[in-house]
Order: C-alpha cells, then sequence, then structure tokens
C-alpha cells in the first residue's frame, strides 16, 4: 500500500511539474491562476490550450502504455512481453501515416488521430480473426507478429513512395512520439476509448495471478481464457491505440515499467497492473518534462527518449535473464 | 453420496480415441488411485472431466458453472508452472481466489491447514521460483489443498518427489479421504498406489480395463497384460506392500 501512495505522489509531482515547465517561463502563481481562471490572455492560452491538454495526455497515454505492458506480460507469462506484441501500435501508426500521405491529415484537426484509431481497429479485428476464439497465447504472439510485420512494411512503403522529402519527414517525425503541440480535442478525443481500454485491463487482476499457475490450473480455477483474451486484446487496442493515435510511438515504456515495478509488488500481477498503470504515468510525464529542458529549442521527441533510455535498459533485462536461465 | 460420475467420457485426438467410452463414479471418502502406462489416457480423462478438453460424453462437473465447477474440485497439473517468483504463502493464497470473501478469517485457516500439510509453514515468506522442484511441487499441491473442495483431482502429484515426500503426500490425500472428501490421483509409483489407495483404476488405451481394491486390480494376470511386469505382494504391520519384480515380455 506504501508503494501506490509513493507512485500516486509521484505521478501528482510530476503532472504538477508538467504544468509549470515550460518555454513560455511563467511563474509558478501567474501559471496556476490562469489555469483555473477563465479569463482570455496569452498566460491562459498557454495554461489551459498548450500545458494542460499535454500534461493529461502524459498521464492518459503513461497510464495506458504500464498498464497494458503489465497486462500482456501476465497473460503471457513472460516478461519481455509488451503491448505493441498483438500490432496494435504499428497499425495504429500506418492509419496516421496514410493519413499524412494522403493530406488527409491536413482536412481536419483530428483526421490523424481518428486514422490512427481506425488502424488500430482493422489490427484487432485481424489479430482476432487470425487468432480465433479458441487459440492460445501463442497463436495471440505469432498473429501480433504477422500484422506488426505488416503493418512497419506497408508504412515503410508510404515512406518509399512519398512524392516530396517533407511529407516524408513529417512522418518520420510524427512516429517518433510527442506530446507536443495537442490540444484539449486530443485529450477529449482519445479519453473515451483510454479509459475504457484502463477499466477492461484493470479489471484482469484476478485472472492473471491464477493464470501465475498455467493455463490449466487457471481455467480449473473458473478463470474463462477466451474471454480473458478477448478482453485483453480489446482492452490493449483501446488504450494502445488511443495513445499512439495521440502521441505516436512511444516505446519501452510498457516493457520496463511493469519489469521494474515487479519485485516492488510480490511480483503478483493483480497488484503489479495498477502500479504499473501509475509507473507508466510517471515516466512518460517525467520524460516529456525532460525533452522540453534537456533541448527546448530542438523539439527533442519523446519517443526518442524513452527509446534511448529503454534500450539499454532491455539489454540489462535479457543479460539477467540470460544468467538466471544458464 | 457420489462427488463425481463419468458416463461414456469419450475424448479423441484426430480420429483416435484417447480416451474410450470411460464410465467411472468416485464416492465420498475414496481415494482413487488412476494408474496405466504412459499414453494410456489418465491425463486426458481428468482434463475432461473437468472441461479442459473437448469431449463426448458426460462429466457431472460441467453440469456446474464454471466457478461452481471451481469450489467443487480442484485441480494440479502435470505441468508444474510457476510464472512468476512470487511468495510460497501468496501462490498458496491464489486456492482461495475460487471462494467468495477475499481474505477472511476462512482463507487464512485454509491456508495455514494446506501449509501445515505439505510441511511448509516456513517457507511462507520464500519466493517459490526460488524452491528446488520438489519444493515447488509441494507448494502447488498446497494450493490446491488451499481450494478446500469435496473433490481433487491430481495428475501425478508425487513424481520427482522425495521419499519423504511422496509417503506424506499421500498420506495427505488418505487423510482427505477420511474426512469424506474424493481424491483421483494419477500416479505411476504402483507401490505407492497399492499402498495409500483405496481404490485402483488401472487404465489401457483410453480404456478402463480393471477397477477395484489395489490387491485385485494388481493381480499377476492384469499386471502381465497391461504393464508387463511380474509383481510381488505382501501384508506388512505397516500396511500392504507392493513391488514390480520383473518384466515378462
Amino acid at each position: 500500500m506504501r508503494l501506490f501512495g509513493v507512485l500516486g505522489a509521484l505521478v501528482a509531482a510530476l503532472f504538477f511539474g508538467s504544468l509549470v515547465i515550460g518555454p513560455a517561463g511563467l511563474g509558478l502563481g501567474e501559471s496556476l491562476r490562469a489555469l483555473v481562471s477563465g479569463q482570455g490572455g496569452a498566460v491562459v492560452l498557454v495554461m489551459q490550450e498548450i500545458r494542460l491538454p499535454r500534461a493529461l495526455l502524459g498521464l492518459m497515454t503513461g497510464a495506458a502504455l504500464g498498464l497494458s505492458g503489465a497486462a500482456m506480460q501476465g497473460y503471457l507469462r513472460n516478461p519481455l512481453a509488451e503491448p505493441g506484441l498483438i500490432g496494435v501500435s504499428a497499425s495504429a501508426a500506418l492509419g496516421a501515416v496514410l493519413s499524412l500521405q494522403t493530406g488527409v491529415a491536413a482536412a481536419f484537426a483530428l483526421a490523424l488521430p481518428l486514422a490512427a484509431l481506425g488502424g488500430a481497429a482493422v489490427a484487432v479485428l485481424l489479430i482476432l480473426g487470425l487468432a480465433g476464439p479458441r487459440g492460445g497465447a501463442l497463436a495471440l504472439i505469432l498473429a501480433g507478429v504477422a500484422i506488426s510485420a505488416l503493418a512497419a512494411a506497408l508504412t515503410s512503403l508510404v515512406l518509399n513512395l512519398s512524392p516530396n522529402p517533407f511529407a516524408a519527414m513529417e512522418i518520420v517525425y510524427w512516429m517518433m512520439g510527442s506530446l507536443a503541440d495537442r490540444s484539449m480535442d486530443h485529450v477529449w478525443l482519445a479519453a473515451p476509448f483510454l479509459v475504457l481500454g484502463l477499466v477492461l485491463l484493470a479489471s484482469l487482476g484476478r485472472s492473471l495471478d491464477a493464470l501465475t499457475l498455467g493455463e490449466d490450473a487457471a481455467a480449473s480455477m473458473g478463470v474463462n481464457l477466451a474471454r480473458l483474451r478477448l478482453v485483453l486484446v480489446g482492452g490493449t487496442a483501446l488504450a494502445v491505440g488511443a495513445s499512439v493515435s495521440v502521441a505516436g510511438a512511444i516505446g519501452f515504456v510498457g516493457l520496463v515499467v511493469p519489469h521494474v515495478l515487479r519485485p516492488l509488488v510480490g511480483a503478483q500481477p493483480s497488484r503489479l497492473l495498477p502500479a504499473s498503470a501509475l509507473g507508466g504515468a510517471a515516466v512518460v510525464l517525467a520524460a516529456d518534462i525532460a525533452v522540453r529542458l534537456i533541448a527546448p529549442d530542438q523539439d527533442l521527441k519523446l519517443g526518442v527518449l524513452t527509446a534511448l533510455i529503454g534500450a539499454p535498459f532491455f539489454l540489462h533485462l535479457i543479460w539477467r535473464l540470460r544468467g538466471s536461465e544458464a | 453420496m457420489t462427488l463425481l460420475s463419468l458416463d461414456n467420457l469419450t475424448v479423441r485426438r484426430g480420429l483416435c480415441p484417447v480416451v474410450d467410452d470411460v464410465t467411472l463414479t468416485v464416492e465420498k471418502g475414496e481415494f482413487v488411485g488412476l494408474i496405466g502406462p504412459n499414453g494410456a489416457g489418465k491425463t486426458s480423462l481428468l482434463r475432461a472431466a473437468l472441461g479442459l478438453l473437448p469431449h463426448e460424453g458426460r462429466s457431472s462437473l460441467m453440469a456446474l458453472s464454471p466457478r461452481q465447477r471451481a469450489q467443487a474440485a480442484a485441480f494440479l497439473p502435470q505441468g508444474r508452472e510457476i510464472a512468476w517468483p512470487v511468495s510460497v504463502e501468496a501462490l498458496v493464497t491464489l486456492g482461495r481466489g475460487v471462494h467468495p470473501g477475499a481474505g477472511s478469517a476462512e482463507d487464512a485457516r485454509a491456508v495455514g491447514l494446506a501449509l501445515d500439510r505439505m510441511g511448509l509453514q516456513s517457507y511462507r515468506a520464500r519466493s517459490a521460483t526460488a524452491l528446488s522442484g520438489g519444493e515447488q511441487a509441494r507448494v502447488l499441491i498446497a494450493r490446491a489443498l488451499a481450494q478446500d473442495t469435496p473433490l481433487l483431482l491430481a495428475d501425478e502429484p508425487v513424481a520427482g518427489l522425495d521419499p519423504e515426500a511422496q509417503l506424506k503426500t499421500m498420506e495427505v490425500f488418505a487423510e482427505l479421504a477420511g474426512e469424506g472428501r474424493g481424491v483421483v490421483a494419477s500416479i505411476h509409483d504402483l507401490g505407492l498406489a497399492a499402498r495409500s489407495c483405496t481404490r485402483l483404476v488401472l487404465m489401457q488405451a483410453g480404456r478402463v480395463v480393471a477397477d477395484g481394491p489395489p490387491r485385485d486390480v494388481l493381480s499377476d494376470d492384469n499386471l502381465a497384460r497391461v504393464f508387463g511386469v511380474r509383481g510381488f505382494h505382501a501384508e506388512t504391520p505397516d500396511g500392504p506392500v507392493f513391488q514390480p519384480m520383473g518384466v515378462v515380455r
């Protein structure tokens, strides 16, 4: 319980930090007053239309990535699993890339995130079709790998055929993942899907606990494995699809956060789920503050930073696993 | 009272039946040893009885909802899987998840009793995955005991245990039967089965070929026909002793 208190306080502090840190150089009191006041003016605009949506999106996407990572690892009983494994991230990215390429993204503000959500939806239909209602964990992984590979190939094709270098650059930058320049419209678009996904995934705690003993034991303890897989895939698609649609691809959070927190919750999946949601939110909020502080003028991308920190950590994880299995 | 009844249960793998038209009942107070050579269909029979395998025929457990079934029968699978380094106590407590009211005094009592029975009280706080294979097997048995069901179905519960843990586990299962529960355990060690079970069910090629008191099922004829071995029986002050002695074919 103390861990949840600490994580909650950390998320609250980082959320607050995300609100008050930025290039506009506003005073602390000034910016907080602007957040609650209804009056117009530059400061109010910065706070309500730039920083608040950015902080909210950091909170939501971080929680989505952390929670879906913990749920995916619990379901596959593998600490190397991550939410992108079922192909939702790659497909959502493909949807976004297509909207950029075709110019639909420029037609109205939410065209790109809507296209990304569409991509995620197609991936879910494909994966449920391929892995079937009776398929096991292996079928799910293989279908996910195939869908990811196909989506990545199609994304490359779009880049390949891109008529001008600027369009290609825009696509590449978008794919790096960022929370900069998002509006409250993005928040309102993503929130319903994301929250529904979080609620679905958070309901899986007891089933994932039982699954610690394997599929047969869990089924004999009353766990409906087909329903578990459906809720897992649906919840992950909603949460991760919505988060990719507004923030692009933010790698390694869903992989690393559950892994770091696992020993702190006694390795129980039901306790790891909420801890990873909080931990994911903290990591994304912290990374998003860091990109503003490290290179305020360079527009350093959030996804680049999380991958820069996450990939070496992943190597460390593999190194340790290798040692324990030898 | 009948705790389990199977009627004409058949499991097919492709066209070939791996469990072939088995009819069987298990009453309160019975400790049934399910014996037979590798591939006789013991595991498939247990899994089908619980609805974990598609089957024809009827298992009385399938008339229950999944939740009721989990409260009626605990299952100890052959594959001993512990995916995460949870504590022994947390793992054994998983067995309580099938009952309403988590964290109740009844949960604490059942977990304590299960740990006592498997001699694991001093292991409570240890990480389950850090234990030896045999110790993990005992922890998993304790989990099934903590589920506190009228019926326990165990697939090779004593395989790979040291002699003390084997005898202890068989004693615990016999105690459960003595309390009026039913236990069905597939067992390869015919000596242990003969010593502790109240009844043996002998399977061969998916069919039940003998069913009754251990001394009758382990007849010279059955042993030669099904296992291809001769056996030695003796009555001792410590109970019946059986030992396979030699290969006959």
